[in-house]
């Protein structure tokens, strides 16, 4: 892991340019709150395939609907709060039910919006959206992922949610690494238990995994950035160890941990420990504060991985 | 574009009343009032209006059709079903397992469907989506959208109307269903839409106050809106009656989401076949 910190809006906003200046199908439509998600470059470059609905985030969902049924590729942006549950309605009717190629590009996910404080941190989305059939539901772990998998978004066809982070987290993966969605990256591997984070707790698992190495626990990493499709196969892989440690910037109902259990549940020779927001909403606070009342952290995660043992 | 007579076409209407009422008979289940009340203008828009080609529904050049109001699309499946979008006798399997034609709007299954509908008020954002992609694929291809006078208390409704003036699509057209009367009472009852069309030309739309059951009158509307491009997104004020053609279910509120029994249907389709000129 490096010492760079960045947000992963940083690297959507950074992508989005570059996939709209190769194809002038991809279109940005904002909701007034363009700057704060990075969108900015994309406006001043590529201003024709640029549009600002306003504070308006249903009728956004329904304008970027409209756009998909002429064959354009809309990424609607804004913050995760309102992105998954403003729209809610809007996107499961005019983009999921109809199967139109429109994405939902998040920032302000999980509680890294922390002075903001509750109305802004958003930990319900990633639940709500994995309900809607035909979505896909993706969380980059940071900015060099973040960059690939909204690049691989554009690729794929169909309604796709991304959640980023308004702080910054640690960069953790090269620029060469590979990411394809539905596919979660092994990050370690070992034989006495199995973590599977995603988004900004994937260094934070990351850290943990490596204190437990220290003390001699071997633990198997997954990043599950997509958890719809859940990857159920590196799922399947953590349940031959038996022991399985979640870790989401999400409520612990029905986020990755929620996900998890539902695989492991149908065989149910696996213990698996959800570590995520207690079902709780938050405050203004520091964001690594917001963690630790939530119990998100390196100590609680090899904590948890002991009193599996 | 056709060159049917306003004769041709009043008769038109009153033959996709026949099937409207045939539809929901048979599948004893649907919402005659407000597709009776949308009937006329929706005959002028498939029959005479719209650049369309039933043999190539996804045409890119198309004109778009949006039925905002989605649970009155037994009056757009009759329209498209005798354009040819699909065969006549697929009517009969409304609401029905399988069916193409759903009890709200599907354009994954159903030929001639721009975009899928049923929750009210999303239409006209979808419809702005797709005005402002004419616009920038420098298409001439219009957006028709048709909004119920209840649906316009949705929010969503709003916030797409100002879309529509900011991005100045005189290629949008929306036609105000303003029959007076929603699901559960009068809209004065439920929620006054207190000068409703006002509202929509306070909205920067061009604006066209008519009796919606007037085929010439909706004729002469869409031959001068098709001559303004003035960048103004249009709003042809429709005001009809709910059940329109139907004596019992003329300005009945009872008459929203009900299926006719065998003697009124036999009534219904008596008072229709005596309404070609």
């Amino acid at each position: 892991m490096s010492e760079i910190k960045k947000a992963t809006r940083e690297g959507f906003g950074e992508e989005i340019v570059k996939l709209g200046k190769k194809d002038n199908k991809i279109y940005v439509v904002d909701v007034d709150i363009g700057k704060s998600c990075k969108t900015g470059e994309f406006r001043k470059q590529l201003p024709d395939q640029y549009f600002n609905v306003g504070i308006a985030e249903q009728n956004a969902a329904g304008v970027a609907a409209g756009m998909a049924t002429c064959g354009k590729v809309p990424f609607v942006v804004t913050y995760a709060v309102f992105g998954s549950l403003r729209m809610c309605e809007m996107i499961r009717q005019e983009i999921c039910y109809p199967n139109l190629n429109v994405k939902i590009a998040c920032s302000h996910g999980g509680v890294t919006p922390a002075n903001d404080g509750a109305s802004h941190q958003c930990i319900e989305d990633l639940g709500v959206l994995r309900t809607l059939p035909n979505m896909t539901v993706v969380m980059p772990a940071d900015y060099v992922s973040a960059k690939k998998l909204v690049a691989a978004s554009a690729e794929m066809y169909g309604p796709c949610y991304l959640r980023f982070t308004r702080d910054s987290i640690p960069v953790i993966y090269d620029e060469d690494a590979e990411f394809v969605i539905g596919k979660a990256n092994k990050l370690k591997e070992g034989k006495d238990v199995a973590i599977i984070a995603n988004g900004d707790t994937v260094c934070i698992a990351l850290k943990a995994a490596e204190q437990l190495e220290a003390e001699g626990i071997s633990v198997k990493l997954f990043d599950m950035h997509t958890i719809k499709p859940l990857d159920v196969d590196a799922v399947k892989e953590c349940m031959e160890i038996g022991k399985i440690i979640t870790v989401e910037d999400h409520n612990i109902i029905n986020g990755l941990g929620g996900a998890v259990c539902e695989v492991a549940a149908e065989q149910g020779n696996t213990i698996v420990k959800r570590i995520g927001i207690q079902d709780q909403f938050g405050q203004s606070a520091p964001y690594e504060r917001l963690l630790e009342m939530n119990g998100i952290t390196v100590e609680n995660i090899v904590n948890t991985a002991k009193t599996l043992m | 574009m056709s060159e049917m007579s306003i004769k041709d076409l009043k008769n038109q209407a009153t033959d996709l009343r026949k099937k409207v009422i045939k539809m929901i008979y048979e599948a004893q289940s649907g919402h005659p009032g407000g597709s009776l009340s949308a009937a006329d203008f929706v005959t002028a828009c498939y029959f005479k209006e719209m650049n369309l080609d039933p043999k190539n529904p996804k045409w890119e050049d198309r004109d778009r059709f949006i039925l905002s109001k989605g649970h009155v699309c037994p009056i757009q499946y009759a329209a498209l079903a005798t354009l040819g979008f699909f065969d006549e006798e697929v009517l009969a399997t409304l609401r029905k397992e399988g069916s193409i034609l759903q009890g709200h709007p599907d354009m994954k299954k159903c030929p001639g469907i721009d975009i899928s509908t049923g929750s009210l008020g999303q239409g006209l954002a979808c419809g702005v989506g797709m005005g402002i992609v004419a616009k920038q694929d420098n298409k001439d291809y219009r957006v028709f959208v048709v909004v119920g006078d209840g649906e316009c208390q949705e929010g969503e409704i709003w916030e797409a109307a100002q879309t529509a003036n900011k991005y100045k699509l005189d290629n949008l057209i929306v036609f105000v269903d303003n029959n007076n009367l929603q699901l559960d009472g009068t809209t004065d009852e439920v929620m006054p839409n207190i000068n409703l069309g006002k509202k929509f030309e306070a909205f920067g739309f061009e604006t066209f106050d008519i009796d919606g059951h007037n085929m010439e009158e909706i004729v002469a509307t869409l031959d001068k809106i098709r001559a303004s491009k003035n960048g103004k997104p249009k709003c042809i004020f429709a005001n009809t009656v709910k059940g329109k053609g139907v004596s019992f279910m003329e300005n009945q509120c009872g008459w929203h989401g009900v299926a006719p029994n065998k003697e009124q249907y036999e009534q219904a389709m008596k008072e229709l076949d005596a309404q070609y000129i």
